[in-house]
C-alpha cells in the first residue's frame, strides 16, 4: 500500500478509503481496513490490466469478507471499431478486419461472415466442395486451439501451470498447421465469398494425419492430469453454477449451455458447410458447472479430431479441384504462389491476365479496385463458435461494401453471466467461474 | 387434366412462359409499397472527380425486399398464423406485422408499440416458443426518412428449430425503442451497446448507459453521419489518405 495513488487523483472517489494494492502490503490494507470502524464491505477494482482476468476485463467487486455480493463486469478497453471500419472496406476486404476479432477463433469470425455474404449473393449452392471441407477441416482445428488456449489459461489460473504449459505446446501443432494452410498463424483472412483463398499446399495432409495422430496421444494427458484430480476437481466443481433456464434467459450457448445436458450445437440442429455430412457427436454434461465447462471442452476436442479425419480423407479425394466459385464477377481471379521473394500473385495468373486474356485482366480489375456488388437484404446465418454462437448480421443496400455488419459474439453475450455465476461465492472462485465461461476481449469488444 | 386429355381442346399456342416454379422472376411484382430507403449517384458510386464512365447523372433507388405474398411456404405461415392467433388470445391489439421473406429467412416489421407485448407472446406460447434472444443489431438509414433508425432482434426457437427476425424503426428526431429486458434479460448488453453506437433509447432497460465506447464519449459511432476518422499515412515518400477519403467505389 503506497499513501500516494500512482494512477489516480483522490477525487475519484466520493466516499469511502482508497487503497491502491503494490504488492507485499497485505497487511497495511488489513490494519487500514481495522482502522474503519464497522466497515466489512469493501469495493475491488479488479482489471482491466489484471493477469487473471482472461484479457482486459475489468470486475468490480463488492466484498463482504471474502464473498462476492456483487459482481459487475466493465467491458469495451479492446474496442476497435471493426465493425465500422468493414463499411469502408469492399465485402472480400471485410473478412481481412473480421478476422481479428475474437483472435482465438479466426476461422469461426470469418465463416460466419462469409456464410452470410454468401447467402445476400444467392450463392449458397454453388461454394465448390472442397472450399466447404476446408472451412470444416480448418474450423475444427480452430476449435481445438481455443479450447487448448481456454484449458491452459484456466488452469493457469488456478495454479496448474503445467496444464498451461502442455495446453499452449498443442495449440502451437494447430498454429503450426495453419501456418502452412493460410500462410499465417493468426488473422488469416482466408475464407473468402466464394470459396478459401488458396488450394492446399503440397504434403498438408500428411502433416494433418501426423497432428491427428499426436494429438490422440497427447489428449489423454489433460484427462489425466485433471479429470480425477482432487484439487482441479475441488476448485471447479459446483462452482460458477448456471441451469438451464438461466442460460436461456441470459442468452447462453457454447459449452456453458451443453454443461446443462442440454446438446444444442447449430453443426448438428442447423448445420452449414455440410456438417451434416460428418459423423460426430454432440457432448454434454449434466453439471452446469466449471468441471462440466471443462469436461465438455475436452471431449469436445476428441469430436474435433473425428471431423478432421473425415474431411482429410476426403481432401485426398478432391486433389486438384477448385477451392473458389466458378463465377468470374465474385470469385477472387488470382491464386496466391511462393516465388523467390515471398508469397504473392501466380505468375502463371500474372502471364494469364497480361498476355492472354481480356477478359480476365478485366475481371482481376474490377474485383481488386471495385468489388462485387451484393443485392440489397439482410441475412444471417449463425455457426457454432467454440465459445457458442457466433453470427454476423449482414445488411447490404446493393453496394461493394457492406452497409452494415454486426457480429453476435458469444463471448459479449456469455459474459453477462459473470454476476449469476459469481455473487454469493468467494473471491477466488469469480475467476473459476470467468475462466469457464472463456471470454475473448477482443470478441466482446470488437 | 391429366387424367383425360383427350376432350381438352388443344390450347392456342402463345408465347413459350416457362411456369412460375421453374423461373422465380416470372412471378409478378409483390403488392405493397415499394419504400425507398436511398439513392445510389453515378455508375460507380465515387465521388468528385473520377467518374467518366458517361453515367456520371445516373440515379437508382435502393430498395430493400419487399413484402411476401401468403401462402410463405414452409413453417413461415405457421409462425406467422401462430403470431396472429396468440396476440388475439392474448387480447392484444397490435397492427399485423409486415413480412419480408428474403433468401429463406422471415422478417417481421413491427411498430415498435409493439415489440414488447409480440416479445412476451413470441417467448410464451407454445406455438412459437421463442426461448432465446440471439441479439439486437442497429441499422442506421439515414435516407429513410422518418425511419432512420432500426433495431433489429433475431430469435430462434429452440423447440421448433427455427429463426425469425423482428425489426422496429425509430425516427432520428424521437429515437426511442420499448426495451425487451424484461422478456429476454440477455438484451440488457445488447441494448447497451445497440444505445451506444446508434443512440436508440431503449425506454425501460435498467441501466441504459455505455458500454464499449468512454462514459463521456460525444456522439455515436456506428451512425452513417459519424466520421470513421483516421489520418494520412505516409510510406516512401507516398501519402496515402485515410480510409473514407480515399477514392473508393460503392
Amino acid at each position: 500500500m503506497t499513501d500516494q495513488d500512482l494512477y489516480s487523483g483522490s477525487s475519484d472517489t466520493s466516499e469511502g478509503r482508497v487503497f491502491t494494492v503494490t504488492g507485499q502490503d497485505w497487511d497495511q490494507i488489513a490494519d487500514g481496513l481495522a482502522e474503519e470502524e464497522g466497515q466489512e464491505r469493501i469495493v475491488v477494482n479488479m482489471g482491466p490490466q489484471h493477469p487473471s482476468t482472461h484479457g482486459v476485463l475489468r470486475l468490480i467487486l463488492e466484498l463482504d469478507g471474502e464473498t462476492v455480493t456483487e459482481a459487475r463486469a466493465g467491458i469495451g478497453y479492446l474496442h476497435t471499431g471493426i465493425e465500422k471500419n468493414m463499411e469502408y472496406r469492399t465485402w472480400t476486404q471485410g473478412v481481412t478486419f473480421c478476422t481479428r476479432m475474437d483472435y482465438l477463433s479466426p476461422f469461426f469470425n470469418e465463416a460466419t461472415y462469409v456464410l452470410g455474404v454468401e447467402r445476400l449473393l444467392d450463392i449458397e449452392d454453388r461454394i465448390p466442395e472442397k472450399a466447404s471441407v476446408m472451412r470444416v477441416l480448418l474450423m475444427e482445428i480452430n476449435r481445438i486451439s481455443s479450447h487448448l488456449v481456454a484449458i491452459a489459461t484456466g488452469g493457469m489460473e488456478l495454479g496448474a501451470l503445467t496444464v498451461m504449459t502442455i495446453g499452449f505446446r498443442e495449440r502451437e501443432l494447430c498454429l503450426d498447421l495453419f501456418e502452412l494452410i493460410t500462410g499465417l498463424r493468426m488473422n488469416h483472412a482466408f475464407f473468402r465469398p466464394g470459396g478459401v483463398a488458396q488450394d492446399l499446399p503440397p504434403g498438408a495432409l500428411d502433416e494433418i494425419r501426423g497432428f491427428v495422430a499426436l494429438m490422440k496421444k497427447r489428449l489423454p494427458e489433460y484427462a489425466a492430469f485433471c479429470n480425477a484430480n482432487p484439487i482441479f476437481k475441488g476448485r471447479l466443481e459446483g462452482i460458477g453454477h448456471l441451469d438451464l433456464e438461466g442460460c436461456l434467459a441470459l442468452g447462453i450457448t457454447g459449452p456453458v449451455l451443453r454443461s446443462t445436458g442440454y446438446p444444442w450445437d447449430l453443426r448438428k440442429t442447423q448445420p452449414y458447410c455440410g456438417y451434416e455430412t460428418y459423423d460426430f457427436d454432440v457432448q454434454t454434461w449434466d453439471t452446469s458447472d466449471s468441471y462440466g465447462r471443462f469436461r465438455v471442452r475436452l471431449n469436445e476436442m476428441w469430436e474435433s479430431l473425428r471431423i478432421i479425419e473425415q474431411a482429410a480423407d476426403r481432401l485426398a479425394d478432391l486433389d486438384g479441384a477448385p477451392v473458389m466459385i466458378d463465377d468470374k464477377k465474385i470469385g477472387w481471379p488470382s491464386q496466391l504462389a511462393i516465388g523467390s521473394d515471398g508469397m504473392g500473385n501466380s505468375l502463371d495468373h500474372i502471364r494469364h491476365i497480361m498476355g492472354e486474356s481480356m477478359e480476365a485482366l478485366i475481371h482481376h480489375f474490377k474485383l481488386v479496385t471495385e468489388g462485387f456488388r451484393v443485392p440489397a437484404g439482410q441475412a444471417y446465418v449463425p455457426v457454432e463458435s467454440p465459445r457458442g454462437e457466433l453470427g454476423a448480421h449482414v445488411v447490404s443496400d446493393g453496394g461493394t461494401r457492406p452497409f452494415r455488419a454486426h457480429f453476435r459474439d458469444p463471448s459479449f453475450t456469455n459474459l453477462q453471466a459473470t454476476s449469476v455465476m459469481a455473487e454469493g461465492g468467494m473471491v477466488a472462485d469469480v475467476i473459476v467461474a470467468i475462466a469457464s465461461i472463456d471470454p475473448v476481449m477482443g470478441g466482446v469488444d470488437r | 387434366m391429366s387424367e383425360d386429355s383427350s376432350d381438352v381442346k388443344p390450347e392456342p399456342k402463345g408465347p413459350e412462359q416457362p411456369a412460375t416454379e421453374q423461373s422465380p422472376e416470372n412471378v409478378p411484382a409483390p403488392a405493397g409499397e415499394v419504400h425507398q430507403v436511398g439513392e445510389r449517384h453515378g455508375m460507380f458510386g465515387v465521388r468528385g472527380t473520377g467518374d467518366t464512365s458517361g453515367y456520371g447523372g445516373l440515379q437508382q433507388a435502393i430498395v430493400l425486399p419487399g413484402d411476401a405474398q401468403r401462402p410463405y411456404g414452409g413453417w413461415f405461415d405457421e409462425v406467422a398464423d401462430g403470431l396472429a392467433a396468440a396476440t388475439r388470445d392474448a387480447g392484444l391489439e397490435i397492427a399485423a406485422p409486415r413480412v419480408v421473406i428474403h433468401r429463406g429467412e422471415i422478417t417481421f416489421h413491427l411498430r415498435r408499440e409493439d415489440l414488447l407485448p409480440v416479445a412476451q407472446v413470441l417467448r410464451d406460447d407454445e406455438r412459437l416458443r421463442f426461448e432465446l434472444l440471439v441479439g439486437v443489431s442497429g441499422v442506421n438509414y439515414p435516407d429513410d426518412a422518418g425511419r432512420e433508425l432500426h433495431a433489429v432482434y433475431h430469435l430462434l426457437s429452440m423447440t421448433h428449430n427455427r429463426r425469425i427476425r423482428l425489426e422496429v424503426t425509430a425516427p432520428d428526431g424521437d429515437p426511442h425503442v420499448p426495451s425487451v429486458v424484461a422478456v429476454y434479460p440477455t438484451a440488457d448488453w445488447h441494448e447497451r451497446e445497440t444505445f451506444d453506437m446508434f443512440g436508440i433509447v431503449f425506454d425501460g432497460h435498467p441501466a441504459l448507459t455505455r458500454i464499449l465506447m468512454p462514459d463521456d464519449w460525444p456522439g455515436h459511432p456506428q451512425r452513417k453521419d459519424y466520421p470513421l476518422g483516421g489520418i494520412p499515412v505516409e510510406y516512401k515518400g507516398g501519402t496515402i489518405p485515410p480510409p473514407d477519403q480515399r477514392r473508393s467505389y460503392n
